[in-house]
């Protein structure tokens, strides 16, 4: 052991760093998790940070798309199932948030990156909401995708992120029960009801196959991430098992999934499916979704309108803390001080 | 033995490295950490943290973002900065008082098995 790091605040006995590196997987590999505090390499630092906080930035621009439709729901049940959907996301993106900040990064840098576009966030919130039946296809699908990857990731190394995912799919379960309820309310409807219950997942399907990320050849952070067991299954496994899954829950809803190859394989005792379009997944993650420049505007108009809000809260705590720092000292100067509290 | 008391708090920032030079803002609002006792009877836990300008607006926050499905019957907020924490790479030496003692546990003690209710 040698002492080379002195910080302003106090000394920290710092070990060599192979051999804290070594510390630090074996701890990994025995289920310990990694806390705050804890030595980790500046890797797996930056890769959590990056992940946690794309993660967070989804859930807060997942907001819009379904914000879209509050006003519009058709009963007043649907509109109080939307909004407190809405306000789950939004709290989704502050526990994510808050899990992020013990990496050791502000929650204003991460809001700068996202509004200056420099963070990823999911690119399926890039795409429109266009009837009522979206919203239905958005919980079944979207949510259900959401949940396949995020089951494992509260088993996930880092002990903030993995509590943060804990809450998340606790709540995450409402999410997509709702929304299949929407689809299976329509699929039970008049022609038109039924049609518009068919191109929603139409147009959900394939983009929600796309969120699972490219498939395990190109996807270059996977193998580090499963060996640091942030990743615990592989983009094409999760993706396999949602394929599975809603091949045998759109018999539910008496709709069909938009894939002329999709085919139980006896041999593999999976479903076989086909290509997916990487050209439109890639072009979306570049910017050039349906949605983005109007999403990225709604999150950038919203935090500068509040830019008033926010100041004016800080300067009245200013303004009651002064007051109180006088009265204070004010009493503390006689003798008859009255109690404080 | 020294004990190095380092100011390290959830959510500390630390000199750590990491992200995006952005523009520095002095004027983000604090960061608070909240602590939430589910039923009566049983210990506020540690749950999460949040941005506040000050303790009633931390603990209105902590309600919506903490206790939705009603999580929680009491809250506690703390602003992180007044929050001390042992420092990790000292804790075998911290700890170090306790370890060899397991005569503090009753399973320590070897007596009859036909001896009852103790």
């Amino acid at each position: 052991m040698l002492l080379i790091s002195v910080n302003l605040k106090a000394k920290i006995w710092v070990m060599d760093a192979n051999k804290l590196a070594e510390q630090f997987q074996q701890k990994i590999d025995a289920d310990i998790k990694i806390e705050p505090q804890d030595w980790m390499p500046d890797e797996y630092r930056k890769t959590l940070i990056r992940q946690i906080s794309q993660h967070a930035h989804s859930e807060i621009v997942g907001m819009l798309p379904e914000g879209n439709w509050i006003t519009r729901a058709p009963s007043l049940r649907r509109k109080a199932i939307l909004l407190a959907k809405v306000q789950d996301e939004a709290g989704h993106g502050l526990y994510l948030y808050s899990a992020t900040e013990t990496l050791g990064i502000t929650r204003d840098e991460m809001y700068y990156q996202l509004h200056s576009g420099k963070a990823k966030y999911s690119s399926i919130f890039n795409y429109p909401t266009l009837t009522w039946a979206d919203m239905g296809a958005i919980g079944w699908l979207v949510d259900g995708a959401a949940i396949m990857n995020q089951v494992p990731l509260s088993r996930c190394s880092y002990g903030p992120y993995a509590r943060a995912m804990v809450r998340i799919c606790k709540e995450e379960s409402f999410h997509q029960r709702q929304g299949f309820e929407i689809l299976l309310t329509l699929s039970k409807g008049n022609a038109a009801q039924r049609k518009m219950c068919q191109d929603a997942i139409n147009r959900w399907w394939w983009p929600s196959l796309m969120m699972f990320g490219p498939t395990d050849n190109d996807s270059p952070h996977t193998a580090q991430s499963m060996k640091w067991k942030i990743k615990r299954f592989t983009n094409d496994e999760l993706r396999q098992k949602f394929v599975d899954v809603c091949a045998e829950q759109v018999k539910f809803l008496g709709m069909t999934l938009p894939d002329k190859d999709l085919k139980w394989n006896e041999e593999r005792k999976h479903y076989d499916f086909g290509p997916i379009n990487w050209e439109e997944f890639w072009n979306v993650v570049k910017g050039n979704g349906p949605c983005n420049k109007e999403r990225l505007a709604t999150r950038v108009q919203a935090w500068e309108d509040g830019a008033w809000v926010r100041e004016a809260a800080l300067a009245y705590e200013e303004k009651k803390s002064a007051r109180k720092y006088a009265f204070q000292n004010t009493a503390k100067s006689t003798e008859n001080a009255p109690a404080l509290q | 033995m020294n004990i190095h008391i380092t100011k390290f708090f959830y959510g500390d920032y630390g000199e750590i490295e990491g992200g995006a030079p952005a523009p520095v803002n002095n004027r983000e609002w604090p960061l608070w950490e909240v602590f939430i006792r589910s039923k009566q009877g049983l210990d506020h836990k540690h749950v999460g943290s949040l941005h506040a300008a000050d303790a009633a607006m931390a603990i209105e926050n902590a309600r919506d973002v903490y206790t939705r499905r009603m999580e929680g019957v009491s809250i506690w907020v703390v602003e992180s900065k007044y929050i001390h924490a042992s420092n990790p790479t000292e804790a075998g030496a911290l700890y170090d008082p306790a370890n060899d003692k397991i005569y503090r546990h009753p399973t320590f003690y070897q007596l009859p098995d036909e001896l009852k209710y103790m």
